[in-house]
């Protein structure tokens, strides 16, 4: 299978290279059109700042790149993010292929801390991404902004408020999660991933 | 349920190979740190830590070269630290693959460093690790592994970190460290309430109600040891189905 990882100035994708590898996967980190567009999986990482990650898709003809892509596409994080309509992190337009508004935590109690970082459970998972899934599961999160639960939400966690764990719309799928820091967990989400029927 | 409270197993390295002080000296060998690591995080491990002991002193280019093999071979998050004084330190062990890098005596000599880190590579990255013992006049900082002495209070320090962007404070009282009679809760739950990012306990672990005091008394967001899990004494998955019966939120 021919995976591709989107090239961009994100941070850390180490982490999901050697995930993959572990799949038996030896995926191609590019941000050639042609490569993007035949490959069977992209993956769509992301760690970083919203607004200055988008000024580079924009520069980089990536963005339009993304939307039109028609195989199985999915974002991690910041890449969930970024596949939403706007973000309150710099006030900065994004992809648009969720139709929705990422918003940064308010915390109302001390003892809720920003970044939402560590281990939480899934719920209400209805996305061919969790197949075979049990109730309340935990995957890795490590993030100080998040999507509202909305009409694509495809996984919710709690923390301070009810949000979007993963995002599921036409073949754009996406987690606000680490799957490939999640242990066993995460390695049965991207390998569902990986086997999806198109 | 809610974000779960982490156990984290420490892996000190030297020349390779994990080891663990008591108080600090007296090292023992305790086998192959990526073997050793996944033998954690398949048992169910949150986290872990490797600290390279040598850092100080020798090459750093082995311990890279393990963080690259720990990348690679597991899926749980990982930190690691020891003698990190520069952010290309930080960059090439990010770019090894770890998570995030824990500093220690250089943040103190040169507290700019945590802006650095941070600015560069967020927040989340950038663990301050802090050794301190508590004197008649308060807690007290420490240099070096605990051998030198500082003149700056561990809150005062400790939220001057946060403040300049830290992702997260590991204390280790290095009066409880080593020697198995719990960790320092109150000092714990101060720095719980005086700071708004999550706090690790370290030093003291012995026993499983230890870890319990930890999360419930000294409101720590996650707890670290070493030689009890390095020699049997505590295993993890017995731990956290114990601190869940306990009422502790754990991921099981």
């Amino acid at each position: 299978m021919n995976v591709a990882i989107v090239k961009y100035n994100a941070g850390n994708i180490y982490s999901v290279v050697n995930a993959l590898k572990r799949l038996g996967i030896e995926p191609e980190l590019t941000d050639d059109a042609e490569k993007l567009a035949k490959a069977d999986r992209v993956l769509f990482p992301g760690q970083g700042e919203a607004g200055s990650t988008m000024d580079y898709l924009r520069e980089h003809k990536l963005d339009q790149l993304i939307r039109d892509l028609k195989q199985p596409v999915l974002g991690i994080c910041v890449g969930q993010q970024l596949l939403c309509r706007h973000s309150e992190e710099s006030d900065t337009d994004c992809l648009g292929i969720f139709d929705a508004e990422v918003k940064r935590f308010s915390p109302t109690r001390h003892e809720d801390k920003v970044p939402h970082m560590g281990w939480n459970t899934l719920s209400e998972t209805h996305s061919a991404l969790f197949k075979g899934f049990g109730q309340d599961e935990f995957v890795y999160f490590v993030h100080s902004y998040y999507v509202p639960v909305n009409p694509c939400t495809a996984a919710v966690t709690e923390y301070i408020v009810p949000f979007s764990a993963a995002l599921h719309k036409d073949n754009f799928y996406a987690t606000q999660f680490h799957p490939e820091k999640s242990g066993s967990v995460g390695e049965r989400i991207l390998k569902n991933f990986l086997d999806l029927t198109v | 349920m809610a974000l779960a409270k982490r156990i984290i197993p420490c892996l000190d390295v030297k020349n390779g190979q994990t080891v663990k002080g008591t108080n600090f000296v007296n090292l023992r060998q305790a086998g192959d740190p990526v073997e050793l690591g996944k033998a954690y995080s398949d048992q169910g491990a949150d986290e872990l830590v490797y600290l390279d002991i040598t850092a100080s002193h020798e090459g750093r280019k082995t311990f890279t070269e393990m963080v690259r093999r720990v990348a690679a071979e597991i899926s749980i998050p990982f930190t690691v630290g020891g003698g990190i004084g520069e952010l290309s330190d930080v960059e090439q062990l990010l770019n090894a693959g770890a998570d995030k890098v824990s500093v220690n005596s250089a943040a103190i000599r040169r507290p700019q460093l945590i802006d650095d880190i941070t600015r560069h590579f967020g927040s989340q990255v950038c663990v301050v690790a802090i050794d301190a013992k508590e004197t008649e006049e308060g807690w007290f900082c420490y240099l070096n592994g605990g051998r030198i002495r500082t003149e700056r209070n561990l809150f005062d320090w400790a939220k001057e970190a946060c403040d300049r962007g830290a992702g997260e404070i590991l204390f280790t009282s290095m009066d409880h460290d080593g020697v198995k009679e719990g960790y320092a809760n109150e000092a714990l739950a101060r720095l719980a309430d005086e700071l708004t990012i999550p706090v690790i306990a370290s030093g003291g672990a012995g026993r499983k109600e230890h870890f319990r005091d930890a999360f419930l008394e000294g409101k720590s967001d996650a707890a670290l040891a070493a030689s009890v899990f390095h020699f049997g004494e505590i295993r993890i998955p017995e731990l956290k189905a114990w601190l869940k019966a306990e009422g502790v939120n754990v991921r099981i």
